[in-house]
């Protein structure tokens, strides 16, 4: 039962000082804080089971199931094909314009669903912040992973297509998972930025539409970057997404010109937004569960 | 190691009553950034104090000035009104939120369990959602797969288990949701009010295992309302009030401080909402009420006086025989004894619609001095349904004064024990030349 010592705070004291563990400690943190990436790599478990939630339950009742993740971008490239490509005669450096922009709407999709899910991942797993720890980065780097089976199943589509049309691939295809890892951290760069601010303000959630649609026409993806002048090339390769859509052509069409400067500006762009990204999301965390 | 589990120091929280609305638009910090240098400038100009700029935003203290220590292998328990600061704490000392001011040192992995039934999803089987569950209340799917066989046996589910949970019954849903929970391992746990879910064999079950918890020696912080599983489960209790702490000590100490000042528990509980009363198909509860042997509602009364306790509830459903029970619990959590309605008047008759009172009297000079906690509960007979069974439904404290006219005599130190009954005494006397035995 009850022992008078729970008051003896002197004894308890040395105990501290003689503890073998570092103790976890707790307080305010002013200012900028460190990334804590190692705190992530513990959680990778909680990740994996997260990505496998979110891939479980995507397709739970509906009638098309998994099929939705073919229709989504063979309908677009469709509709693209007849109006831009048939009726608006726009070119696409000579690749027959059906494979041209499906090649292009994968990548696409796949950032766009990211960034949607992942602006939103932190309101919509509220039950889990204001209820138990972990790190908050688990959530929005879940979501966008979790988009990556749609983008394996609609990639298989692809090469049922380049059978089709007869291309074959040159050794660039090589730095395709490259590419990929590169449009995961763009949508996961914009996704951070989004989620922690969508946690504030709800304005967020109504914006996301509106700027993915908007992002879509600034990306080469119903039309070549050979389309932009040459001299307005670097400035275009700021719009990160410009350097993943035309380096994903490159790798598996093979014909793409003058890709490196757009991809060299789109990949120091992308640096920069992740990093200020993860500052910022860090930042942010500590009032997620006050505010959410 | 050392014997420290949590060293908590001087530890606040601060919030903006601002800051918990619902949400704030971009046009409000907008308009803020834009107003901000103008109010600056006017308090500059009148002379006026950020300070009373800060009372002005509504600023508040769920937590101040909150110091405390726990032992490793200590179970404590959390009391206080709601509002105090209870969840607070535990969210700091959870990492679930940061804290304003001071600091907490936690030697050891901590485990908490602030709700049942976190991360389930209703698309997936009570199977996924064990493995779910589990990950996201800091379990290793190697741990998970070990004790898969244990929590489903605790939970009494496996009929289920590869049924998608939104097809669960509520009852079946908390059993899961807890049985993923017991079995987590953590040297501390933090668990929140999540007992009071769930059936009352449940509960009791769950009892059970937070006792088994800490008999393994692991350390255990403990909010709950109900003080009958706070005298059970913890040596300690510390009460907040308005953030603050108001008492550290002995559980029964504090558990009865808290009792008898008036912002716990009370003698009289009303459930006026329909929806939110304890409550099965047939009969809802509507209030529970202790009173004195004159009528009025006493949450203190003279061991030498009556009193009696009624419970008032609605029969929705006409057609059945109902039995009301009450139950009486000491501060120790131990069961002082049951007592079921055999008046006459409706016994073993089907009721119609309508509102009922049931009394128990309990004479005077039967329970002993200290807190009591009644449980109320109803069930059909023939067949048997249990209908509520509201635990710690009513409080009250018998108070045994130093009169000299009770089972106390003379004595003036602590009887203990669980009744006090005036019994029958005899002390015979043979004063002059006797042998032992001519009694």
């Amino acid at each position: 039962m009850y022992n008078e010592r729970f008051f003896d705070t002197k004894d308890s004291k040395e105990a501290v000082t003689l503890g073998m563990l570092p103790p976890l400690t707790i307080r305010p943190s002013r200012g900028w804080v460190s990334l804590r990436l190692k705190d992530l790599w513990e959680y990778r478990e909680l990740l994996y089971f997260l990505v496998w939630r979110d891939m479980k339950v995507r397709y739970k009742q509906t009638v098309l199931g998994v099929t939705w993740a073919i229709l989504q971008p063979f309908m677009t490239m469709v509709v693209f094909s007849i109006f831009f490509g048939k009726l608006a005669k726009v070119p696409s450096d000579g690749i027959p314009y059906p494979i041209f922009v499906y090649c292009a709407l994968l990548p696409w999709q796949l950032f766009a669903n990211a960034l949607t899910a992942s602006g939103n991942s932190l309101v919509s797993n509220q039950g889990l912040i204001t209820k138990v720890y972990f790190p908050r980065l688990v959530i929005p780097i879940s979501v966008v992973l979790a988009g990556l089976v749609d983008f394996g199943i609609s990639l298989l589509v692809l090469l049922g297509m380049m059978f089709y049309y007869g291309i074959v691939p040159t050794t660039a295809v090589l730095v395709l998972p490259f590419i990929i890892l590169f449009a995961i951290a763009t949508a996961l760069a914009v996704g951070l930025w989004l989620s922690a601010l969508n946690v504030k303000y709800r304005d967020v959630h109504y914006t996301i539409p509106f700027l993915t649609q908007f992002w879509l026409f600034v990306t080469p993806v119903a039309y070549p970057s050979s389309l932009v002048p040459e001299a307005w090339r670097i400035l275009y390769g700021l719009n990160p997404m410009a350097g993943v859509v035309e380096g994903f052509r490159w790798a598996l069409l093979g014909k793409a010109g003058g890709v490196g400067m757009l991809m060299t500006v789109s990949v120091l762009a992308v640096t920069i937004l992740l990093f200020g990204g993860l500052l910022y999301f860090r930042r942010m965390e500590r009032t997620f569960a006050d505010i959410v | 190691m050392g014997d420290v589990a949590i060293c908590v120091e001087n530890l606040g929280k601060q919030y903006r009553i601002g800051q918990r609305k619902r949400y704030n638009a971009l046009r409000d910090a907008l308009s803020e950034a834009v107003y901000t240098p103008f109010r600056w400038l006017s308090q500059f100009v009148n002379g006026q104090s950020a300070i009373s700029n800060e009372q002005s935003n509504g600023i508040i203290w769920a937590l101040k000035d909150v110091s405390f220590e726990v032992k490793r292998g200590e179970v404590v328990g959390i009391i206080g009104p709601n509002g105090a600061g209870k969840s607070t704490l535990l969210k700091i000392l959870a990492r679930i939120t940061e804290p304003t001011e001071g600091y907490a040192d936690i030697y050891g992995k901590v485990g908490s369990l602030l709700e049942v039934g976190i991360g389930f999803h209703s698309e997936l089987t009570g199977k996924e959602n064990i493995y779910l569950s589990g990950a996201i209340l800091g379990m290793k799917k190697a741990e998970i797969d070990r004790r898969f066989d244990e929590i489903v046996a605790f939970s009494e589910v496996e009929r289920f288990l590869d049924t998608p949970v939104k097809h669960y019954s509520s009852g079946m849903y908390v059993r899961l949701a807890f049985a993923v929970a017991a079995h987590l391992e953590p040297e501390i746990l933090i668990v929140d009010e999540v007992l009071a879910v769930g059936d009352a064999a449940f509960q009791k079950k769950c009892l059970g295992k937070m006792g088994d918890v800490a008999r393994e020696g692991r350390t255990v912080l403990f909010v709950s309302h109900s003080m009958a599983a706070i005298t059970r489960l913890c040596e300690r209790a510390i009460l907040i009030k308005e953030g603050r702490i108001l008492e550290d000590g002995p559980s029964h100490r504090v558990v009865s401080l808290y009792l008898s000042s008036g912002i716990g528990t009370t003698a009289e509980r009303i459930w006026p909402d329909r929806n939110k009363s304890p409550q099965g198909e047939i009969v809802r509860l509507y209030a529970v009420r202790v009173r004195s042997e004159e009528g009025h509602i006493i949450d203190a009364v003279d061991i030498r006086q009556p009193l009696r306790v009624e419970m008032e509830y609605e029969v929705l459903k006409a057609g059945y025989a109902l039995m009301p029970h009450f139950a009486f619990y000491n501060e120790e959590g131990v069961l002082a004894f049951v007592s079921h309605d055999l008046d006459p008047a409706w016994r073993r008759r089907p009721r119609p619609k309508g509102l009922y009172v049931s009394t128990v009297w309990i004479p005077g000079n039967l329970l002993s001095e200290g807190m009591f906690f009644v449980h109320a509960g109803l069930d059909t007979i023939d067949p048997v349904i249990p209908q509520f069974d509201e635990c710690d439904a009513v409080a009250f404290q018998v108070i045994d004064n130093f009169d000299g006219d009770s089972a106390r005599a003379d004595y003036a130190g602590d009887m203990g024990g669980i009744v006090r009954p005036m019994l029958k005494w005899t002390t015979q006397s043979r004063l002059n030349e006797f042998k032992v035995g001519d009694l």
